[in-house]
């Protein structure tokens, strides 16, 4: 088997009384899909804020490629190719869609700090930004500015920005949320294509989605992974049945 | 540096910290509450201390024009927050800082306008004029004592308002979660122009009783209002400890840099130098002092978030 | 300039960018008809004012770039322009005075020429600009107003405090400082000298809009967490902004000192880091211009409200506040149309 990509080890985070992230250990691992999925308040939104570096971590280590990312800011960890999307989309909403990739192109290169040259003429950026546009199925669209996108679309430009990084991963938060089941499908279709690219860590409410994508799935309750398995072990899973599937379904 | 002058001190900065706590009260409690950040604050403090002047002046009371001070300034909040202040609640900071520096602009010229520019002067209460001979044989200036007292007392009922009553739950719930309030039923409007209306009385109430000591004029409340800055930003916004926390370090690091820095720069320098470079440095002691918060605390140091 | 002015040169958005551009270039074209009209007609003062125009757009420029494009609310900008005009002050002091600045570790006796006092004001403001700068960014939203605001009065107190410098009353500057080549003392020379730095300062932050560091400063006024999410940390970015932007508003300092040929602490006082932010939201916040349009508008209405009445801020308050509450695209946006950054 190949090493791990993703190595998270014992990672525990507590809010006063309240243990969010209570030992929870997984890897990602190169071309799979690995899907976490958890009741609402499992932490799993605290366990994604702590491998992309919002938060710090009370004890425990994560390992990007064997390197610790311990002491790593967020910004440090995307230019690894850690590339995130977030539960409520987010880029710049004043930006096209062109210019959002663009940045995220500039993020991966590692020179912001240059005063002179017109970024928009830049075809270091240019190109693989357009590159990236057009894999996230919205050539055509890259001057619309993002707020005027639609839902669906403002998912894909996420996509879009985070191809632009040179992403070692995906770390996706509910990409489907609030999409219809065609936009939901398609969104699936890109992302089934996209783990040949890096691995996908993902965190998903939308059970079709879950089972039909990924590899390995990890439940997660309270704070604690309490399964990890292939979709097939994961269904077949009492525990899992028990606390899991029994309280949402 | 005598003993005796060391304590008048320290009572002058308990005294100049309890009056920015009424400033800063009133700004940290809009700002928690409604999100708001009102630089025509200082504006409300002057209103206060024109009418305590006028109705003094009128009545020979000071009691009927301290009394009047906060009717006066708590009408002026309520009906400033009413036809301006509400539009504000959900435009962002840029806005609110230039609609309430627009409000300064019209209370101060528009006070000009009726009063000149000409500094008021406000009597000192005959039962409170004079010194008091306090307990090692200080003397120390009655009115000021009073102050202090009342400073205290404003405190302790803010706190027990805030903590104990149904409009202190309401202002605590509206901080925590604005929906949550409105989905308690409570009218959200008249909450809000209720806590403004407090601020501004309590403003308008720092403005009589400081302007008595010193003087009435336009302009009087911008230098407090920065100072209640200060007080906000090192105590976090939002807290009302905070705020008295913050206006008792501020009150009293300014107050004792004026008088202990030139002292201590006297040890190792020439008098005259001392002097300058001492009151150069305590003019900025406060600021030095909200810097040094802001590198451990950012937040400030009871304050919820960064 | 805004973000859709930004995109429109290689997109081809072009009816509203050739509007907003035609309104800029009647701004600038304004204002230099305006000086030389006046000065044909022999009319020194209003010279002199369409110049007091042209300083303080370069203040509102350097304001601009931070708040335009970097989206924060600095209310102490007056320090960076108290800063650049006791800089001219102070070494003019010196040099007027024959009495040397300083003897180690080498002689400096001050100087006279605005070139080498510009160059200093400008390293004085941007230094200024990086230490609160540096301290300020640690915060956002109201606390960063309330920090800005109070550092620009520490400087404030400082020179009421500080007698060196002339303290409350200020320092004159007894001949203006000099241009090799100009007769600096010739108002409409002296226009022309400041005309050509407001140019070039728009010039640059202009370039500065368009450069990757231009993006990477508008978004972040616009999601800080997605900038971090794409590798780049919005606190360098917003710094560098507000260092430049600082070294600006005092180059724009030094020469509001030699216009006057006086420096006092009202050039740090709040009210004018106020008026500063007033001149961007009546010129259109985010657009290159608004600095120019909004210092004009506003020196404007100074001299003719002032004409009318003595109480005209009373009037400027009642206008600011519609403008607030109901205008908020500012002249340029009521001219060029279109949104607010785009």
């Amino acid at each position: 088997m190949a090493d791990p990509i993703l190595d998270i080890r014992g990672l525990s985070k507590s809010f006063g009384a309240l243990k969010a992230t209570d030992d929870v250990s997984l890897d990602l691992r190169p071309g799979e899909i690995h899907a976490l999925i958890g009741p609402n308040g499992a932490g799993k939104s605290t366990l994604i804020k702590q491998i992309s570096g919002e938060i710090a971590p009370d004890a425990g280590e994560i390992r990007l490629d064997g390197r610790s990312l311990s002491g790593v800011d967020a910004a440090g960890r995307a230019r690894l190719g850690m590339a995130r999307s977030f539960q409520v989309s987010s880029v710049a909403a004043e930006f096209t869609v062109l210019q959002n990739v663009v940045l995220a192109a500039q993020g991966a290169s590692g020179a912001t700090f240059r005063f002179f040259r017109p970024v928009m003429r830049d075809s270091a950026l240019l190109d693989p930004a357009r590159d990236c546009i057009a894999q996230a199925g919205l050539t055509g669209r890259e001057n619309v500015p993002a707020a005027e996108l639609a839902h669906g679309e403002r998912r894909k430009l996420e996509i879009a920005m985070a191809l632009a990084l040179r992403p070692r991963l995906f770390l996706l938060d509910e990409p489907m949320a609030g999409m219809g089941t065609e936009g939901a499908r398609a969104l699936g279709d890109l992302l089934d294509g996209l783990r040949h690219r890096a691995p996908i860590l993902l965190v998903e409410h939308d059970m079709d989605a879950v089972f039909r994508l990924s590899d390995r799935v990890s439940v997660l309750v309270y704070g604690r992974v309490v399964a990890t398995g292939t979709p097939d072990e994961i269904r077949a899973d009492p525990e899992v049945q028990r606390v899991y599937l029994g309280e949402e379904a | 540096m005598s003993m005796l002058l060391l304590i008048e001190q320290l009572l002058n900065g308990l005294q100049s910290g309890l009056m920015l706590f009424l400033m800063a009260a009133g700004l940290t409690l809009v700002f928690g509450v409604m999100g708001l950040i009102n630089l025509a604050h200082g504006s409300l403090y002057m209103v206060g201390a024109f009418a305590c002047a006028g109705v003094a002046a009128a009545t020979g009371s000071f009691w009927l024009g301290l009394a009047a001070s906060i009717a006066a300034a708590a009408a002026a909040g309520a009906i400033v927050e009413v036809a301006v202040i509400r539009r504000l609640y959900a435009r962002d900071h840029l806005d609110q800082v230039l609609a309430t520096f627009a409000l300064i602009l019209i209370f101060s010229e528009g006070t000009r306008w009726l009063y000149g520019s000409f500094p008021l002067y406000l009597n000192v209460p005959p039962s409170l004029s004079g010194s008091v001979t306090l307990p090692g044989g200080i003397q120390y200036s009655l009115f000021r004592l009073a102050i202090i007292g009342a400073g205290l007392a404003v405190a302790v009922g803010l706190f027990l308002l805030i903590g104990k009553t149904r409009i202190g739950v309401q202002v605590r719930a509206g901080e925590a979660d604005r929906e949550m309030i409105a989905a308690l039923g409570v009218d959200i409007g008249r909450l809000y122009t209720l806590v403004f209306a407090l601020g501004a009385a309590l403003a308008g109430m720092a403005g009589a009783l400081v302007g008595t000591i010193q003087s009435v004029q336009v302009g009087m409340g911008e230098p407090v209002l920065i100072l209640a800055f200060v007080v906000i930003v090192i105590g976090g916004i939002g807290s009302i400890k905070g705020a008295l926390v913050g206006a008792l370090l501020v009150g009293l690091t300014d107050t004792m840099g004026r008088v202990l820095l030139p002292s201590i720069f006297d040890l190792f320098m020439e008098t005259s130098a001392a002097t300058s470079v001492g009151a150069a440095l305590a003019s900025m002691a406060i600021y030095i002092l909200m810097a040094l918060v802001l590198i451990v605390k950012p937040g400030g140091l009871f304050g919820a978030r960064a | 300039m805004s973000a859709a002015e930004i995109t429109a040169a290689p997109t081809g958005r072009g009816g509203r960018m050739a509007r907003a551009q035609i309104v800029n270039a009647a701004l600038a074209l304004g204002l230099i008809g305006f000086g030389v009209g006046a000065w044909a007609m022999g009319e020194t003062f209003l010279v002199t004012l369409a110049t007091k125009v042209a300083i303080l757009a370069i203040a509102g420029a350097g304001l601009n770039l931070v708040l335009g494009f970097g989206g924060l609310v600095s209310f102490g900008h007056a320090a960076y322009f108290g800063l650049g005009g006791y800089t001219a002050g102070i070494l003019a002091h010196h040099a007027l005075n024959y009495t040397p600045m300083f003897e180690w570790p080498v002689l400096f006796e001050g100087t006279t020429s605005m070139p080498v006092i510009w160059l200093v004001a400008m390293a004085v403001g941007a230094l200024a600009a990086a230490v609160i700068g540096a301290l300020s960014l640690r915060t956002t939203g109201v606390y960063f107003i309330m920090i800005t605001l109070a550092f620009g009065q520490m400087i404030f107190y400082f020179a009421i405090s500080w007698p060196a410098y002339g303290g409350e009353d200020g320092l004159p500057i007894y001949v203006r400082n000099g241009f090799p080549g100009l007769n600096t003392l010739d108002p409409i020379q002296f226009f022309g000298l400041v005309v050509a730095l407001l140019l070039a300062v728009l010039g640059l932050i202009a370039m500065l809009a368009r450069s990757r560091f231009g993006l990477a400063l508008q978004a972040a006024r616009q999601n800080r967490q997605r900038l971090m999410a794409v590798g780049i940390r919005p606190g360098g970015v917003l710094l560098v902004a507000f260092v430049i932007s600082g070294a600006i508003t005092a180059l724009a300092g030094a020469l509001y000192a030699d216009l006057n040929r006086f420096v006092s602490p009202s050039m740090l006082s709040w009210h004018l880091s106020g008026e500063l932010l007033v001149f961007l939201i009546l010129g259109g916040t985010g657009r290159l211009f608004a600095p120019l349009a909004g210092a004009g508008l506003y020196i404007a209405l100074e001299h003719l409200l002032g004409g009318v009445s003595d109480h005209w801020q009373f009037f400027f308050g009642l206008l600011l506040l519609g403008v607030v509450l109901f205008a908020r695209g500012g002249v340029i946006g009521f001219l060029a149309g279109g949104r607010k950054h785009g």
